[in-house]
C-alpha cells in the first residue's frame, strides 16, 4: 500500500463531494432535532397527566428507547416498519429513529425545566383563570426555555454525532461518501479523515453557537406570541 | 425459523456484545481517570495531549472512530483486527466523557475537604487517594452508569465493521429469514434487559461505596 502520505491532490478532489454529503447529514440533524424536540414536548407532558397509568407507561417508553442503540431503532424502523405497511425512505426513517431517540433525552430536560417552575406561578395563572394551554403558552415555557437550552443544545451536538449511523441503511450522508470514495480508490485515509475534520469543526461550531443563543437569550423569559 | 433458533443465535450475538462491554470498559476507567488527573493536575505538555484527545473523541463521531482505527490505521502499516479496533475505539470514545465525570466529581468534593487534609499536614499523594477520591467516587458512580449503558449501546457500531455481536446477528437473521419484526423485537428486548442489569448494578455499588461517608447513596 502506498497510503503512508497525505495526498493533496486526492483531498482537494474528494472534498467537494464531501461537502455535498454534509449537505444531507446537516438536513438529518436539523429535521431530526425539529421532530425531537416535538416528540420531548410531548413525552415530557405526557409523563405530568393526570392518569397514573399514562405516566408510568411513559416512563417505561423513555426508559426503553433511552437504553436500547440508535442503530437497532434504524434498523427497527427500516425493516419492520413496512411489515406495517410504513415504508418511509432512508432520510424519512433517520429523521424519524433520531427524533424518537433524542427525543425520549430531551423530554428529561424538559420535563426538569417545567419543574424547575416555581409553585407560584401555576398558582398564579389558576388564580386568574388561564387555560392550561395558555398556562403553557404565556406563563411556563417562556420562563423554562432558558435554562433548557444548554442541556438541549448538547442533546443536539450528540445527535449530529450519531448521524453516520444512517450509513447503514444507505442514506448518502458525510461517512457513506467516504466509505464509497474510499472502497472506489483503495484509499480510506484522506476521506474518513476529512469527515472526522468536519465533525470535530461542526461540533465546535455548534457548541459556540449555542453559547451565544443561550447568552443572547431574555433572561426574563419572552412572549411565545 | 423457529423462534427458538432465532433467539440461539441471537444470545450468541449477545456474548460478542458483552465481551466487548468487558474489555472496553475497564479500558474506558483507565483512559478516564489517567487522562481526567493529567487534565487537573499535569504540568502543560501532558495537558494539553489531554486536552486534545478529550476534544478529539469527544467532538467526532464514534463510529468515524471506530472506521478510522479499522481502516485507516493500516495505511500507516498498523494492521489491528476487527475485535482490537472495536475494543481500543469504544474504550477511548467512552474514556473520554469519562475524563470529564472524573474531573466534575473531583472538582465537586468541598474546598475544606482541602484545605483541612493541608492543614492536617497530609502528603499530596494521601490527600488525593486518602481524602478527595472515597468523597469523589460516591459522586462519579451515576454518571459513569449512564457512560456503562452509553457504551452498551455504542457496541451496536461494531457490527458494521464486521464483529458477530448481538446487532450483526440481528441483520444477518432479518436478511436471511425475513422475520424482521420478532428479531429486531427480542434484540431491543435483550439490550433494554441488559441496560437495566447495569443500573440495578450501579445502585448497588452507589450504596457500598457511599457506606461511611455520612451520607446515604440514592436508593441505600
Amino acid at each position: 500500500m502506498n497510503g503512508f502520505h497525505w495526498d493533496w491532490a486526492f483531498t482537494w478532489e474528494v472534498f467537494p463531494m464531501i461537502l455535498t454529503a454534509a449537505k444531507v447529514t446537516l438536513l438529518a440533524t436539523l429535521l431530526g432535532s425539529i421532530f425531537a424536540i416535538v416528540m420531548g414536548l410531548v413525552f415530557a407532558l405526557l409523563r405530568r397527566s393526570n392518569s397514573r397509568t399514562l405516566r408510568i407507561s411513559i416512563y417505561w417508553v423513555v426508559e426503553f428507547i433511552r437504553s436500547t442503540p440508535l442503530l437497532v431503532q434504524i434498523f427497527f424502523l427500516y425493516y419492520v416498519m413496512p411489515e406495517f405497511g410504513i415504508s418511509m425512505s432512508p432520510l424519512a426513517t433517520g429523521v424519524f429513529a433520531l427524533g424518537l431517540h433524542y427525543g425520549a433525552y430531551l423530554s428529561e430536560v424538559f420535563r426538569s425545566g417545567i419543574d424547575g417552575i416555581e409553585k407560584g406561578q401555576w398558582e398564579a395563572a389558576r388564580a386568574l383563570n388561564l387555560t392550561i394551554v395558555d398556562t403553557y403558552k404565556d406563563i411556563v415555557l417562556p420562563q423554562a426555555i432558558r435554562p433548557m437550552i444548554p442541556a438541549t443544545g448538547n442533546y443536539i451536538i450528540a445527535m449530529f454525532k450519531e448521524t453516520p449511523q444512517l450509513s447503514a441503511i444507505t442514506l448518502l450522508e458525510m461517512l457513506q461518501m467516504a466509505k464509497i470514495i474510499g472502497s472506489e480508490n483503495f484509499r480510506y485515509l484522506e476521506p474518513f479523515t476529512l469527515v472526522g475534520i468536519l465533525y470535530l469543526v461542526f461540533s465546535l461550531l455548534a457548541a459556540y453557537g449555542i453559547h451565544q443563543v443561550e447568552r443572547r437569550f431574555p433572561k426574563e423569559g419572552f412572549s411565545l406570541k | 425459523m423457529e423462534f427458538g433458533e432465532i433467539v440461539s443465535v441471537l444470545l450468541q450475538g449477545a456474548v460478542v456484545t458483552i465481551q466487548i462491554v468487558a474489555m472496553a470498559l475497564p479500558l474506558a476507567v483507565l483512559m478516564a481517570f489517567s487522562f481526567g488527573l493529567i487534565r487537573l493536575y499535569a504540568p502543560a505538555p501532558f495537558k494539553q495531549i489531554a486536552i486534545v484527545y478529550i476534544e478529539f473523541f469527544r467532538g467526532t463521531s464514534a463510529l468515524i472512530q471506530l472506521y478510522w482505527i479499522y481502516f485507516v490505521l493500516p495505511f500507516f502499516g498498523i494492521t489491528i483486527d476487527a475485535m482490537t479496533a472495536a475494543v481500543v475505539a469504544l474504550g477511548l470514545n467512552i474514556g473520554s466523557y469519562g475524563t470529564e465525570v472524573v474531573r466534575g466529581a473531583i472538582q465537586s468534593v468541598p474546598k475544606g475537604q482541602y484545605e483541612a487534609s493541608i492543614a492536617l499536614n497530609f502528603t499530596s499523594s494521601q490527600r488525593l487517594w486518602r481524602i478527595i477520591m472515597p468523597q469523589a467516587l460516591v459522586n462519579m458512580i451515576p454518571p459513569f452508569g449512564n457512560l456503562a449503558i452509553e457504551l452498551v449501546k455504542a457496541t451496536s457500531l461494531v457490527s458494521l465493521i464486521t464483529i458477530g455481536d448481538l446487532t450483526f446477528k440481528a441483520k444477518m437473521l432479518a436478511d436471511t429469514t425475513l422475520q424482521v419484526g420478532e428479531i429486531f423485537g427480542v434484540v431491543l428486548l435483550f439490550y433494554f434487559v441488559m441496560a437495566q442489569f447495569l443500573v440495578f448494578f450501579i445502585r448497588r455499588l452507589e450504596t457500598h461505596l457511599s457506606k461511611g461517608l455520612g451520607r446515604g447513596g440514592l436508593h441505600s
